[in-house]
């Protein structure tokens, strides 16, 4: 599509977003797998629709305010991307967009002080805690509650885990066959803290010594896609300095941190920091990756026959295009039925603070979402992402289904396999 | 009357979320697939019910007001660019299959149903919706009626028009009529055919009873590599010479394999200047009888490589490769204009050399990837619109191209339309008679020229259009654009 766009007007992120808009050819073949497309049914609410719309933004004949309805309803699932025959970059102009269009946006009293709640809290595991057991406390008082706030507390767990402290290196068992560092994840250590022990236990289980470096800090995903560039900024920094560079891989088990780290090149573009940060993106893979591409050392078995459905996380399938492994480890284990469910590439609705910002777009995604796993029948789902979990297994249970399915990362199932346990 | 008046009676009928008037609404609706057009509607409206677009089409001629109805915005010929400040018409939620009936092999479905949705619909009675466009999984029913779309399939199955038995439709003054009948045998004139291709001149489609199929039980599809297109092309003629009649049989260039293999790894025969995709498909015991007949003729005409698809998933990678193509294309160059052509099938290699001197002669890089079955040309013209004079170079060149399928005996659009991106050219093809005639007839349908006002046919009232760069027909007087 060509365009008119002031490219050097825009820093360092111009020539992305100009280059993605170019590429678009408009042909339509995105539409049937954006999730708001498929809820609103109109052409802002398609990828297709927000590459015109952002263009018109940056060449200056549509106003910011009236186009970001519609990109703030863009989950950032980019299932465009793996559809686009073209090859748009449409992850790098929604993420490039809205870091520079945050500061030029009029934003409401509530919005403000929601959204610098969420940046202050979310990516801090201690506030977090402190936030979300007060949430905890407070659900009695939804009624009373404005609108947003309330959803926010429906997405807290009845109860919290206790805190569990990570210790600095977790060693291998046996002989050690790979040396890894793992980012430990913001909300996942709160909400839970099991999904990092089941990672560790199951690394170590196959030779793997994990690092878990002190200094790290929150992966910056939130920040960076919720526009606030400079605390995405900050948090690629402070990590690429805190990851120590004698480890085979950087690991994550979220899928939203592992897409967010692979962005940092982009986020950093123009800083000092670029060159090295192309450097550690080329290090970070998901753990299902890492693991799969080692090996598992021995293949362990659920101690009843289960059936579990994998749900592909957007940023696992579509932002970091994997799919394949974590499937592929979950096969190996004894007594376990993989089944897939329909419609799998569409969004869960979770997607980062989607479900606080859009929260009846993403109640509609996250209700089609757990009918779609209700439809197999599954006895527990599988998927690596935190955010996914929240979501499904709050819509989990509004889908009447006689018994509760749970909904698990995919090394706590592998995790459970090698202690010989069911689901 | 008012255009204030005018929203005012739409604001009856639609509240403020499906009537949308704001720049930032209405911008996204500006361009379909051929982005090179565009223009401003005052505004979108988003029926949800058959009434809903009825009292719309009303008010649109009580007030005068020209209007598009427009599905998924797919069209490649400008046909759903909406009319420069007219009504645009979106259907995407009038999505129902209202009825569906296995035994009597009929869908009735309304205009924006998806239209692999219908075969989605159908599979779990093995039928099948047989119209294939390669925008399969995006373009709505309305629109391919609206277009008479075809697609890889149409050389053994037709096109839309073969495949609808019946519509029932809004004209252009607000008036329902119901066209054909669930039966394949009709009375009187057909109609439905009429309406079928019309590009929207007569009306918006609210209901459409659409054929089923049963699906073929066995496909059988081979590629086979050629040292030149023209030895593909004449491949194809030799095929069909022989008296096999394959579902499809498609071609694509070297620049479009490379674009599509980019795209989805669909794994093309490397090195090869162009691939010949055939598809034998029916019972067993057919296609078994007519494989080694096909390996035969491929042999024949000159293929160094002949393979067939490995499994069902390998199938289905050719095919996603081949349908991707078009947008795939937009990783070789920045802009490109698809083109329709057709020539008779026998000359089809002669026609393939030709495009290929042009080329040479322009300087400008041009895909190929068609519908060789049926002669069906969609060079793809590669050009850069930050250069200067890019488009109009391009588009020069496109123009030779399509006037070298008229002298050769075909036509200048198989599927994608006239549009506005071909209006010009419906002039060369038909005669000045030929052309009134079908003005006659559209203004005995639509005398005020409400519905898609300004497509196929050359205007009385041209709308003025926002396009990059002149036409050439319109820099040599022959067009203009108000």
């Amino acid at each position: 599509m060509q365009h008119d766009i002031p490219t050097q007007s825009f820093g360092p992120l111009g020539e992305p977003m100009a280059d993605a808009i170019q590429k678009c050819v408009h042909c339509g073949f995105c539409l049937p797998v954006c999730p708001t497309y498929q809820v609103h049914g109109e052409e802002m609410d398609s990828p297709r629709g927000r590459i015109f719309l952002m263009k018109e933004v940056l060449e200056g004949n549509v106003e910011l305010d009236e186009a970001t309805p519609y990109i703030d309803k863009c989950l950032g699932c980019v299932g465009c991307i793996t559809a686009c025959p073209s090859g748009v970059g449409y992850g790098e102009l929604i993420t490039a967009f809205r870091a520079t269009s945050e500061e030029k946006r009029e934003r409401s009293v509530v919005d403000k002080t929601l959204r610098k709640f969420i940046l202050e809290t979310l990516p801090y595991p201690g506030r977090f805690r402190l936030a979300a057991t007060a949430g905890r406390l407070a659900k009695p008082l939804k009624g009373v509650m404005p609108g947003r706030l309330g959803d926010m507390l429906d997405l807290l767990p009845k109860s919290l885990p206790p805190a569990q402290k990570l210790p600095e290196v977790f060693p291998a068992e046996g002989e050690r066959r790979a040396r890894v560092a793992l980012l430990a994840g913001c909300a996942q250590q709160v909400l839970a803290p099991d999904i990092n022990m089941a990672t560790l236990r199951v690394l170590a289980k196959n030779g793997v010594e994990v690092v878990i470096p002190k200094s790290q800090s929150c992966c910056g995903a939130l920040a960076a896609h919720t526009g606030a560039a400079s605390q995405a900024k900050q948090f690629a920094k402070q990590n690429i300095k805190a990851f120590p560079p004698n480890v085979d891989a950087i690991l994550t088990n979220a899928a939203g941190c592992g897409s967010g780290m692979h962005e940092y090149a982009l986020w950093l573009r123009g800083e000092p920091e670029e060159s090295a940060a192309a450097e550690f993106v080329k290090r970070v893979c998901d753990v299902s990756v890492f693991l799969e591409k080692l090996g598992l050392r021995e293949t362990p078995s659920l101690s009843a026959p289960t059936k579990v459905a994998y749900h592909d996380a957007c940023h696992l399938a579509h932002a970091q295009k994997v799919r394949s492994q974590p499937r592929a480890l979950l096969r190996t284990i004894g007594n376990l039925d993989l089944v897939e469910i329909p419609s799998g590439d569409i969004c869960c609705g979770s997607a980062g603070t989607y479900n606080i910002e859009q929260p009846e777009t993403a109640g509609q995604l996250g209700h089609q979402k757990a009918q779609n796993i209700a439809s197999v029948e599954p006895d527990a789902v599988a998927t690596g992402n935190i955010g996914c979990m929240t979501q499904i297994e709050t819509h989990l249970r509004e889908v009447a289904f006689g018994k509760p399915i749970p909904v698990l990362h995919t090394m706590q199932i592998l995790d459970r396999a090698y202690r010989g346990e069911a689901l | 009357m008012s255009a204030e008046q005018f929203f005012a009676e739409l604001r009856r009928i639609y509240p403020a979320d499906r009537l949308l008037t704001g720049r930032a609404q209405l911008a996204p609706y500006e361009s379909d697939g051929l982005t090179s057009f565009r223009a401003r509607p005052s505004g979108v409206v988003l029926p949800e019910t058959q009434q809903e677009v009825i009292d719309t089409v009303k008010i649109c001629h009580k007030y005068e007001v020209p209007f598009l109805a427009r599905g998924s915005g797919t069209s490649l010929s400008g046909g759903s660019v909406p009319i420069e400040d007219g009504l645009v018409i979106a259907l995407n939620r009038l999505k129902r299959i209202i009825r569906y009936d296995a035994e009597q092999r009929v869908a009735v479905v309304e205009p924006g149903v998806i239209n692999t949705a219908v075969s989605e619909r159908a599979a779990v009675d093995r039928l099948y919706y047989a119209p294939d466009p390669s925008s399969g999984p995006v373009c709505t029913i309305g629109g391919n009626v609206a277009f008479n779309s075809g697609g890889a399939h149409c050389l053994k199955y037709g096109m839309t028009s073969n495949h609808v038995l019946g519509m029932k439709v809004v004209l252009p003054d607000g008036t329902v009529e119901q066209l054909g009948s669930d039966s394949l045998e009709g009375s009187g004139p057909d109609l439905t055919g009429m309406f079928i291709g019309s590009e929207g001149l007569f009306g918006v489609a609210l209901e459409i009873t659409l054929r089923l199929l049963p699906k073929p039980e066995k496909y059988y599809t081979l590629q086979a590599a050629y040292d030149s297109l023209e030895k593909a092309g004449t491949a194809v003629a030799m095929v069909v010479a022989s008296g096999l009649l394959p579902g499809a049989m498609e071609i694509m260039d070297r620049l479009s394999m490379d674009a599509a293999d980019a795209a989805i790894g669909a794994g093309y025969p490397k090195d090869a200047k162009a691939v010949l995709i055939v598809e034998l498909e029916g019972t067993s015991d057919e296609v078994e009888a007519e494989k080694p007949r096909l390996h035969k003729v491929i042999e024949e005409s000159g293929a160094y490589i002949i393979e067939a698809a490995r499994d069902d998933e390998h199938r289905l990678k050719i095919w996603k490769g081949r349908k991707s193509a078009f947008s795939a294309v937009g990783r070789l160059s920045p802009d490109f204009i698809v083109q329709d052509g057709v020539v008779p099938r026998t000359k089809l290699g002669h026609a393939l050399k030709e495009i290929d001197k042009l080329s040479e002669q322009y300087g400008i890089r041009v895909a190929n990837v068609f519908h060789a079955g049926d002669g069906n040309l969609h060079p793809l013209v590669m050009f850069d619109g930050r250069q200067p004079g890019g488009l109009e170079h391009a588009e020069e060149l496109a123009g030779e191209i399509i006037r070298l399928c008229i002298r050769l005996g075909g036509s200048i659009t198989g599927e994608h339309g006239v549009g506005l991106e071909k209006r010009a050219y419906i002039g060369e093809m038909y005669g000045e008679d030929d052309i009134e005639f079908m003005q006659q007839l559209r203004r005995s349908v639509d005398p005020l020229e409400l519905a898609n006002r300004g497509k196929k046919l050359p205007s009385a009232e041209a709308p003025a259009l926002t396009s990059v760069g002149a036409h050439p027909l319109e820099k040599q007087g022959i067009i203009s654009r108000e």
